[in-house]
């Protein structure tokens, strides 16, 4: 397994550009990596196949970029909104909004090495392939007391390994509504990384929609690190995607902060979809509000694992994380496991999850209203989902996700 | 009353259901005439829900035998959402909490979905709101309870009027509404019976499953049932709900007892 890699380390263009000395890095960790193992307990239930189907795939090429992408279903940029689509340019040239600004390379330099404590990056084998092959960085500083707005798209050539990475800071007291589209072509894999630095009072609203097709596969990884008194939250949503692992890493750096995640994945066929996430708490009175949804149809399968880091430093600490499940299928399955490592003595921790089929009661409720049995469990289906949806940066309306998603599991 | 000039709406005919093999129905007999309301009464556990649900169709119930005519078909062969197109409509005793799911989303797909068996014109959203806002008057209810979920978060009498509300759009031939006023401070009470006052037509009936005389005060039954160990023990006029509530259940249940020894 790891003649896999180093094959696929030998073929990468020689290191270059901002980003030269990451790339020996992740050349580093994943020459001591390999590819991931069953045995290892955060890959146990991966399907490792479909993970060595992606180093065989070539890297994304700029001049194939305009004819191997698929423009039409990307619904029109709003009015006074701004969209950054992150093709294969190194640079990424955008009219930016007041307030938003690219960082300049050095203060790439000082910023991207501060290295984020809650990732072991030699034992990471998401960020190691991402660092190791990918030369393209959109780095952003968000200023002032307005509150802006950004939608960066992520799309995917077909059959080919399409890397990118966004470094993200957000100044005192700072506020954007992000909304992050990635989008999986045939046989392509996505790997993003997105490094976010929130300051002290900052507030972040992070829409993350995932959407893959035709045998596409993700992984991506979104490590953020909060200051004081700012709140950080992430409504992510993963679908269609054969093979897909999206890992959100928090670190509350002082604690004191806000932090409310929720994800949503929906599986159908034979996919499957992980979420693993880990929240570290690095000080006292840090506050975290945790759903995390599933719905499994066909024979797919859904992972969740959520970890909870709370040292003794960290007192006060007040953290939900609650795990909500639909079995739609008697093939399909769903893993979902909290980790929770609570040192500090002084906290409010709660958990659960619950896996269930869609409720009798509440069908039957609505047949007798008339409504037959499919578009009763469709409008349950929608139900489900909205209550994540719904929280979206409104910008994330146009991409109609809820009707696309609910096309494909009534497939 | 003239019983060959009007129309059955439903008969129900030595009805027997189990749940889960215990037997909850052991053979009940009604019979329900256009412009007629029925009231029926009896102890908690007596299976007053279990046959409202039954004559909607929830799927729990199993049906050991006979039969329930609905005008001229055979409710057993019907899916609950093919009767309540036919104007089946149950009014329930815990109404359902359907989080996510737009209150007023639900009440105007249900309500598309019985025109168009009445070959009434669909109503898109906009004329909805209208439709809507005229039966909201009937039930006084506030506008802002459209906005929510099916019923997430409602109180007890807030629900009981959604359920109302939802008669009131459906336009049902037979309403059976499960304990709508348990829970009902005096007031709402009222305002729930004159909705059923409202809606009741000579070309429609009514069942009222209740505990109370009260709600009888406001509408009044043709006939009054009493149901013990699910069965129909003993029909009479609207006195025996005042006799019921005088007197208990127990010396019906003597009565009865001592005809099936006798027997
Ligand atoms: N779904 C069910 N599962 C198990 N038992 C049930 C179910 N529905 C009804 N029963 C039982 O049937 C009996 C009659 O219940 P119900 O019809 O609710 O009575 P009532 O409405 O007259 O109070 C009770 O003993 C109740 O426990
Ligand atoms: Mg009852």
């Amino acid at each position: 397994m790891k003649t896999e890699c180093l094959e696929w380390l030998e073929q990468l263009p020689s290191p270059d550009g901002v980003l030269a000395s990451e790339q020996l890095i992740g050349r580093e960790s994943l020459r001591n990596l390999g590819l991931p193992k069953k045995y290892s307990e955060a890959w146990r239930l991966t399907n490792l196949k479909r993970i060595e189907k992606i180093l065989k795939l070539p890297l994304a090429q700029s001049n194939q970029y305009e004819n191997s992408i698929d423009k039409n279903q990307w619904p029109e940029i709003p009015k006074d909104g701004v969209r950054i689509i992150l093709n294969n340019e190194t640079n990424y040239k955008t009219n930016l909004p007041n307030g938003i600004r690219f960082l300049s390379n050095d203060d790439i330099k000082e910023t991207i090495n501060l290295s984020h404590q809650s990732i072991d990056e030699t034992n990471d084998w998401g960020v190691s392939v991402n660092k190791a092959c990918n030369n393209k960085l959109l780095a952003l500083k968000v200023d002032g007391l307005e509150e802006q707005s950004l939608e960066i798209l992520i799309p995917s050539q077909k059959e080919t390994l399409n890397p990118s990475r966004i470094l993200l800071v957000l100044g005192k007291k700072a506020k954007l509504k992000l909304l992050q589209v990635i989008i999986g072509e045939g046989k392509s894999s996505n790997n993003n990384l997105i490094q976010i630095h929130l300051d002290e009072g900052s507030e972040l609203n992070h829409g993350l929609i995932c959407f893959g097709k035709n045998d596409s596969s993700l992984f991506t990884q979104a490590c953020i690190k909060q200051n004081i008194d700012s709140k950080y939250e992430l409504n992510a949503i993963q679908h269609g995607w054969s093979i897909s692992r999206f890992e959100p890493r928090v670190f509350q750096q002082n604690g004191k902060a806000k932090t409310k995640l929720n994800g949503l994945q929906i599986s159908s066929e034979k996919q499957q979809l992980a979420t693993h996430s880990l929240v570290n708490f690095n000080g006292p009175e840090g506050e975290l509000e945790q759903l995390q949804k599933s719905i499994a149809a066909d024979q797919s399968h859904c992972i969740f694992n959520g970890a909870v880091k709370v040292p003794k430093e960290a007192q006060k600490t007040n953290a939900s994380q609650l795990s909500r499940n639909l079995l739609i299928s008697k093939a399909a399955r769903i893993d979902t496991k909290p980790e929770l490592e609570i040192v500090a003595d002084d906290v409010k921790c709660a958990h659960g999850a619950t896996i269930s089929q869609l409720q009798e009661e509440e069908l039957f409720y609505l047949r007798s209203r008339g409504i037959d049995s499919n578009q009763a469990a469709t409008l349950l289906l929608k139900g489900y989902c909205q209550e994540i949806i719904n929280n979206l940066p409104v910008a994330a309306e146009r991409w109609q996700i809820l009707n696309q998603i609910i096309e494909n599991l009534n497939k | 009353m003239l019983k060959s000039e009007t129309k059955l709406i439903l008969e129900v005919c030595d009805l027997h259901a189990n749940v889960e093999d215990q037997p909850i129905l052991n053979g009940v007999n009604l019979q329900v005439y256009a412009g007629e309301i029925h009231a029926i009464m009896g102890r908690n556990g007596s299976g007053k829900s279990t046959l409202s649900k039954v004559i909607a169709g929830h799927p729990a119930y199993k049906i050991t035998g006979g039969t329930i005519k609905f005008e001229d078909n055979n409710l057993l062969d019907l899916d609950p959402e093919e009767r309540a197109r036919l104007g089946v409509f149950l009014g329930f005793q815990y109404p359902i909490e359907i989080p996510g799911v737009s209150n007023l989303e639900f009440l105007r797909v249900s309500t598309n979905a019985r025109r168009e068996y009445e070959k009434k014109e669909e109503l898109d959203t906009f004329e909805f709101e209208d439709f809507v806002q005229e039966k909201l008057k009937i039930v006084k209810m506030d506008p802002a309870f459209l906005n929510r979920s099916v019923n997430e978060g409602f109180s007890g009498g807030e629900k009981k009027r959604n359920e109302i509300l939802q008669m009131a759009l459906l336009e049902p031939k037979l309403a059976i509404l499960d304990e709508t006023d348990s829970g009902l401070d005096i007031d709402a009470l009222r305002v729930v019976a004159a909705g059923v006052n409202k809606l009741a037509t000579p070309n429609t009936a009514t069942i009222l499953i209740t505990h109370y005389q009260r709600l009888l005060n406001e509408i009044t039954p043709n006939y009054v049932h009493v149901m013990a160990n699910g069965k129909i023990l003993k029909t009479a006029g609207k006195e025996l709900a005042l006799q019921l509530e005088k007197s208990g259940y127990d010396w019906i249940e003597q009565i009865s007892s001592n005809k099936e020894e006798n027997q």
